[in-house]
């Protein structure tokens, strides 16, 4: 039977305020456990919340770039359930009036373009932190729990379960990554949590309408975890399909280290939230006209930086893709156009040498130790012709690890380029003399001969000579000779 | 006449014109409470050192010649389900036995900015549940009419003190009906103001869409005192109304001339004593005597009210009481794995009424009845808020009973929940429509005191306080004490 | 009867509360009755009528993104049952 794959996404970000959703806490990450807190969000008896209007705010702003509908009125529900990092014991969301409805983005995996649907996009506050005495869940005595996370303000972002595939379940999260980091409303730190993935996915014959029975995976903590549990779980779903089994509806959690997804144990009674209006909060109007006010004042978005960078440098589509994929990349790039260098170029030295070392020692392009600035003074040498490609690749490393500037390493190891071809002339003949079967060779037509040659000049002129001046000035004295 | 059966406002004076002392005043009160206590039983806790301490900065301020708000240096009482900072707050619940707030409610900031003095946190049914003060989770509290009888609920206690002697004011809080309610059955004057009128920060939450605070005490005056300074906008509640607070004292005046009092049929229910019937007829009359008009008119949706409200307080309660945990504060009971502690803890630790109203409103929202029930409450509050907007186009204010009856026996209706909620049939409406309402009182009935209801629309309460003003002013209700202790 | 003890003990489940037998047995009995009288709210025609969840025409209440002091931690763990470490301390917690 040929199946296909069905993949809806749930994502939760933490929003970058400077305030909890409800009170007004700080939200720094990384604190002393429970210093962050206040009766509010501690949930004490008679306390009641009061919403943050930067929360607001951005969920408006997340779903205006989501090509979503924005509700005109919109209300806070209680979903209660008990979890002791839960302090009330029932979670202040969004239900049936969510703040955004009905959007959509783009994504684009092997050339495919495809439109993923966006069902609703609404705000919440994030719960606290367990930490467990023993290595998991099960093996512990007992818990501890830390609220400074309570309180948080999230949005919850639903997608339509349109994706087919992990790689575009992986693709829509990279997009959706890339937007709010456009939007400058989450720092988008899967280490952090600030980014959570949960997935749902199903298989149905191919062709067919009705969705099969899907099953919930949580746990996905990183981009890699979210396609290989994906894949995964497709997989172990049409095991079970094929060997006559059904699949029960149920959630499952990912253990990376494994590469397995086991199933939860069945939360009794499947969870009935006995959703109720947030008696304690009021209602939020929208003015349209403040939604067209937010859509006018948005950011350039990843979509369309792509095709300004298209247009504008000439970069190619796939290019442009990888770099506005990160918005802190693209505007490195920028930075580096504006000091004077090469769009193209700029974006080669990202693509090759930059993303090499960031991936290298784990880091991010805003961690990189070469500024724009110093790239693209680099990129002037080589223009210049100050020094050859070659030697900036080394060049580069060398401003990587010791944070100099590239004219400063140059002149310290004397790098400088040599084109002066008197002076290459002279170690040309040197080697022509040194090497008479190689010349031969070409002499008799064996055109690769002269890659030797070109070498050994290269070699003796410890690679400052201008690769382009060597390769010629060999022919024309072989020739002589 | 001993200074703990004055009022307020007649206290103020003789502070004012240093007749008396703050300290003096308070250690009257904190001594008539001692003596009655046993017999009452109105006070959980009692605040008597911070008292003393408050009582001398009142002091201190008068003898610089400071002006002093009308409630400095007068004792008064708070129940225990509003938060006061560092000292026990346990809406008369086991759970919280111990639990000690690190933070005020507004309103207390607010008469600590007022230079009130405490006497302490008073009994009430556990987490406000419940209309005779039986449902508290430590003791009953006694009616200092007749000690055989509750004292009403859920604000027994704060009414009994202010009753007794214990008090000269106190604060209470209204979900269905438990100031009015308690007040009616002590002789006393209480309101429940428009919701949103008076934060609820600091409020233990029963039934969020429905509570208010609220005063309780000797006479009206009093109350638009209390009311001057706990009313007003709160930054840290969302349902907190911003419109500026009037004076409500510039409202104390004896005058009802062309006031139209509606009379609700619906209110007169079967099962009501006829003596309280007449009292509230009596009343009417004395009123349209005074130059009031009265025409009957028809509420057609009340019967519906206490259903609804059935509903939606114990929904809301069932999410506002899963706090109650045993995780982060309050006590606990261990258990093998969290589950087991929630159950134990809760079930240990809660009482019958609110275990039954959780279920009940568990059972509302729960998958399956959700619309049924809770839905269909809420709609029912439309159409009863409805029959209050369409009332108050031809009338000025409504007037019912506040009860059906005057206080029963303590035990009488211990064993029927559904007879006790009946009891609430004239009080309910009023807050499904979050309008304020007045309880005042306007005879005996077997020695035990009748009360009327005053309602107006929101943000009414000036028409309320015109109106009960005029009443009280024109009898002698007001002036009556229990004889609780006398005879020892 | 509208409630069974079932029904009941499902409810008490999602409450967090345990009962025995005959307190479930009485419970039981006192909701019915509560219940049975809810009838009464099937005879109103709430048909076009819209649920009131807020009584205040209040809308758009916010407060501006500022953080403020917290609470010590000493006193937000002040009425903590059990804590270890400046966390507040719970019993293990069963999977799911």
């Amino acid at each position: 039977m040929d199946y296909e794959i069905v993949i809806g996404l749930e994502v939760h970000t933490e929003l970058k305020t400077h305030s909890k959703i409800f009170c007004g806490c700080s939200t720094k990450f990384g604190s002393e456990q429970n210093t962050n807190v206040c009766p509010v969000c501690l949930g004490l008896p008679g306390v009641l919340p009061v919403i943050n209007e930067k929360v607001v705010e951005f969920a408006i702003r997340v779903g205006v770039a989501l090509n979503c509908k924005i509700l005109p009125f919109s209300k806070f529900d209680r979903k209660n359930y008990y979890y002791p990092d839960l302090p009330k014991n029932f979670q202040t969301s969004q239900y049936d009036l969510p703040i955004a409805i009905n959007g959509y983005l783009d994504i684009e995996v092997n050339g495919v373009a495809k439109r993923i649907g966006v069902t609703r996009v609404h705000m919440e506050e994030d719960a606290g932190k367990l930490v467990h005495s023993g290595a998991t869940i099960t093996s512990s005595d007992y818990a501890l729990v830390d609220y400074n996370r309570t309180g948080v303000p999230l949005l919850e972002i639903v997608s339509e379960p349109d994706m087919s595939s992990p790689e575009e379940a992986k693709a829509y999260l990279e997009k959706i990554k890339a937007i709010l980091e456009y939007l400058d409303v989450s720092d988008c730190k899967m280490e952090e949590g600030s980014l959570r993935c949960d997935a749902n996915i199903s298989l149905r014959p191919r062709g067919t309408k009705p969705l099969g029975t899907k099953a919930e995976i949580k746990n996905l903590n990183s981009f890699r975890s979210v396609q290989r549990g994906l894949e995964y779980e497709a997989a172990r779903q049409e095991e079970v399909l094929e060997e006559g089994g059904r699949i029960i509806q149920e959630t499952r959690t990912w253990d990376e280290g494994k590469g397995i997804s086991l199933s939860m144990r069945n939360k009794e009674q499947l969870n009935d939230y006995r959703f109720l209006p947030e008696p304690d909060l009021v209602p939020i109007i929208v003015d349209p006209a403040r939604v067209e006010a937010i859509r006018a004042s948005l950011p350039e978005l990843p979509d369309a930086r792509k095709q300004r960078l298209m247009k504008e440098y000439g970069l190619s589509e796939y290019d442009a893709a990888l770099i506005t994929a990160s918005k802190a990349m693209a505007d490195y790039l920028d930075q580096g156009v504006q000091c004077h260098a090469d769009a193209k170029t700029v974006a080669n030295w990202l693509m090759g040498e930059v993303s090499k070392h960031l991936n290298n020692e784990g880091i991010s392009i805003g961690a990189c130790p070469v500024s724009p600035k110093q790239l693209a003074e680099l990129i002037a040498l080589i223009d210049k012709g100050t020094i050859s490609n070659k030697i900036a690749k080394s060049v580069f490393e060398d401003m990587w690890t010791s944070r100099k500037d590239a004219e400063v390493i140059v002149k310290e190891k004397g790098l400088v380029q040599i084109s002066d071809s008197s002076e290459i002339i002279g170690i040309v003949d040197a080697v022509i003399a040194a090497n008479p079967q190689s010349v031969a060779d070409f002499n008799a037509g064996k055109e690769k001969a002269i890659g030797f040659l070109v070498g050994q000049t290269m070699k003796q002129s410890k690679g400052r000579a201008n690769p382009d001046m060597v390769n010629s000035l060999l022919r024309e004295r072989m020739i002589i000779k | 006449m001993e200074l703990f059966k004055h009022t307020a406002h007649q206290l103020h004076k003789r502070l004012v014109n240093k007749e008396i002392s703050a300290v003096e005043l308070t250690e009257a009160v904190l001594i008539r409470c001692e003596a009655v206590e046993e017999d009452v039983q109105a006070y959980i806790t009692k605040t008597r050192d911070n008292a003393f301490v408050q009582a001398q900065a009142v002091d201190a301020k008068i003898a610089q010649g400071q002006a002093i708000s009308v409630l400095a240096g007068i004792p008064g009482a708070l129940k225990d389900n509003l938060c006061t900072k560092g000292v026990r707050t346990t809406c008369a619940s086991q759970i919280l036995a111990e639990f000690i707030p690190p933070y005020n409610a507004t309103v207390v900031e607010k008469l600590i900015t007022a230079d009130a003095v405490f006497v302490g946190k008073t009994n009430m049914d556990e987490f406000a549940m419940g209309g005779s003060t039986e449902n508290s989770g430590f003791f009953n509290t006694h009616n200092p009419w007749d000690l055989a009888r509750v004292p009403g609920g859920s604000s027994g206690g704060s009414a009994a003190a202010v009753a007794a002697g214990q008090a000269i004011w106190a604060l209470g809080s209204d979900t269905g009906g438990s100031i009015r309610q308690p007040a009616a059955y002590c002789g006393l004057v209480g309101m429940k103001p428009t919701y949103g009128r008076v934060s609820r920060y600091g409020l233990v939450a029963y039934a969020s869409s429905l509570d208010q605070i609220g005063p309780i005490t000797r006479d009206v005056t009093d109350c638009a005192h209390v009311l001057n300074i706990i009313c007003g906008h709160d930054a840290k509640d969302s349902t907190s109304i911003n419109t500026l607070v009037p004076d409500y004292t510039k409202s104390l005046v004896n005058q009802v001339k062309g006031l139209k009092i509606g009379l609700p049929r619906e209110y007169f229910v079967a099962g009501m004593d006829p003596e309280v019937e007449r009292a509230i007829n009596k009343a009417i009359e004395q009123l349209v005597a005074l130059g009031a008009e009265y025409k009957e008119i028809s509420m057609p949706h009340t019967e519906y009210a206490l259903s609804a409200y059935y509903m939606l307080a114990p929904a809301e309660a069932s999410s506002n009481l899963a706090r109650y945990d045993g995780v982060s504060f309050g006590r606990r009971v261990e258990g093998t794995d969290i589950i087991d502690m929630y159950k134990k803890t809760r079930s240990a630790y809660l009482g019958a009424e609110v275990k039954r109203r959780i279920m009940l409103g568990t059972y509302a929202l729960s998958a399956g009845y959700h619309d049924e029930y809770y839905l269909k409450a809420l709609k029912v509050r439309t159409l009863v808020k409805q029959d209050f907007d369409k009332a108050f186009e031809n009338v000025d204010v409504i007037i019912t009973p506040t009860a059906p009856t005057t206080a029963f026996k303590i035990g009488e209706n211990a064993n029927d929940p559904l007879a006790m909620y009946l009891q609430d049939v004239c009080t309910i409406p009023v807050n499904l429509a979050g309008v304020p309402a007045i309880s005042i009182p306007c005879g005996f009935a077997g020695g035990m005191p009748i009360g009327l209801q005053i309602i107006a629309k929101p943000l009414g309460e000036e028409t309320l306080i015109r109106a009960a003003y005029t009443f009280e002013q024109n009898n002698d209700y007001h002036k009556g004490f229990p004889t609780l202790g006398e005879v020892k | 009867m509208k409630i069974t003890c079932k029904d009941v003990a499902n409810v008490a489940l999602l409450s967090r509360l345990e009962f025995s037998e005959s307190e479930l047995e009485t419970f039981t009995g006192q909701m019915d009755a509560i219940l049975q009288y809810a009838e009464v709210l099937n005879k109103v025609n709430v048909e076009n009528v819209e649920p009131m969840a807020h009584v205040l025409p209040l809308k758009n209440v916010m407060r501006v993104d500022e953080a403020k002091p917290s609470l010590l931690r000493d006193l937000a763990l002040f009425n903590a049952p059990e804590q270890e470490d400046g966390y507040f301390k719970v019993p293990k917690i069963m999977e799911g």
